[in-house]
């Protein structure tokens, strides 16, 4: 595991972090998505269903937190349940290469649930489903998260008719 | 890697057909992952909607994300930068 420190800055840079996180992230080989898939609005906003995907690495009491030690990464993810009280999400993340003060004070910061029922209660969007989805996104080694992780969000997220996603990294 | 990681998992459910706005922090890597619709926000790692607390400032950023679902005008992959506080 890569660990760095943070410093104060007011926009996200690979500058923030430790010089040898630094040098790993500029010689990583990131994956590059090609060809872009692309699913346009099927119907307005505010009839749509809209799910989140967070991968701050929230996880709620009772449930595994994220495996620290994994190498490469863990790519496993957790259901969030529609009516989890945000002050219920507990912060599991391993990476010490960004400030969590944030998202512990206020967690919707990161997996924005309040947030979404004031759109919905506005009818800015449709419904919120009935489960949203959390992962912990310090993953360097992505064979997982793109063969098991992602196809089973997928097919969970179909599964419930959603017709929307908003995803949070941190 | 957060970055990525929502990338990523962005790709497939676009893949499924659902549409997806994902938040990013680093544009460098937005730009080579290439996730299908995504939205740079400038602020700093840990804080991808802005500020702790404030409904007003979280509701900003969300609601440029999904102004980005509703914009039809440019072809995938679709990199939107929310203005940074002047």
């Amino acid at each position: 595991m890569i660990t760095g420190y943070y410093k104060s800055a007011t926009v996200a840079e690979l500058s923030e972090f430790s010089p040898p996180l630094r040098l790993f992230l500029q010689v990583y080989p990131w994956r590059r998505i090609d060809p872009v898939p692309w699913t346009p609005l099927s119907k307005p906003l505010a009839e749509s269903r809209l799910a989140l995907v967070s991968s701050a690495g929230f996880v709620l009491p009772g449930q595994e937190p994220f495996d620290a030690s994994r190498r490469g990464g863990d790519p496993s993810f957790r259901e969030i349940p529609g009516d989890a009280g945000v002050a219920n999400l507990v912060d599991t993340h391993r990476s010490e290469s960004f400030d969590h003060r944030g998202m512990r004070q206020d967690p919707n910061l990161a997996f924005p649930l309040d947030r979404m029922r004031e759109l919905l209660g506005a009818g800015r969007i449709g419904s919120l489903n009935r489960r949203h989805l959390s992962l912990m996104g310090s993953i360097t080694a992505p064979g997982r998260l793109v063969r098991d992780t992602a196809p089973e969000a997928a097919r969970r997220l179909v599964e419930d008719g959603v017709d929307v996603a908003l995803l949070i990294p941190v | 890697m957060c970055n990525q990681a929502v990338g990523l998992v962005a790709a497939e459910l676009e893949r499924r057909g659902i549409a997806t706005v994902a938040i990013q922090l680093l544009r460098e890597v937005a730009r080579r992952v290439r996730p299908p619709r995504a939205l740079w926000v400038p602020f700093r790692h840990g804080y991808p909607l802005d500020t702790p607390c404030s409904q007003e400032r979280q509701t900003a950023v969300l609601e440029a994300a999904l102004r980005l679902l509703e914009d039809t005008r440019h072809p995938p992959p679709v990199l939107a930068e929310f203005p940074a506080r002047g």
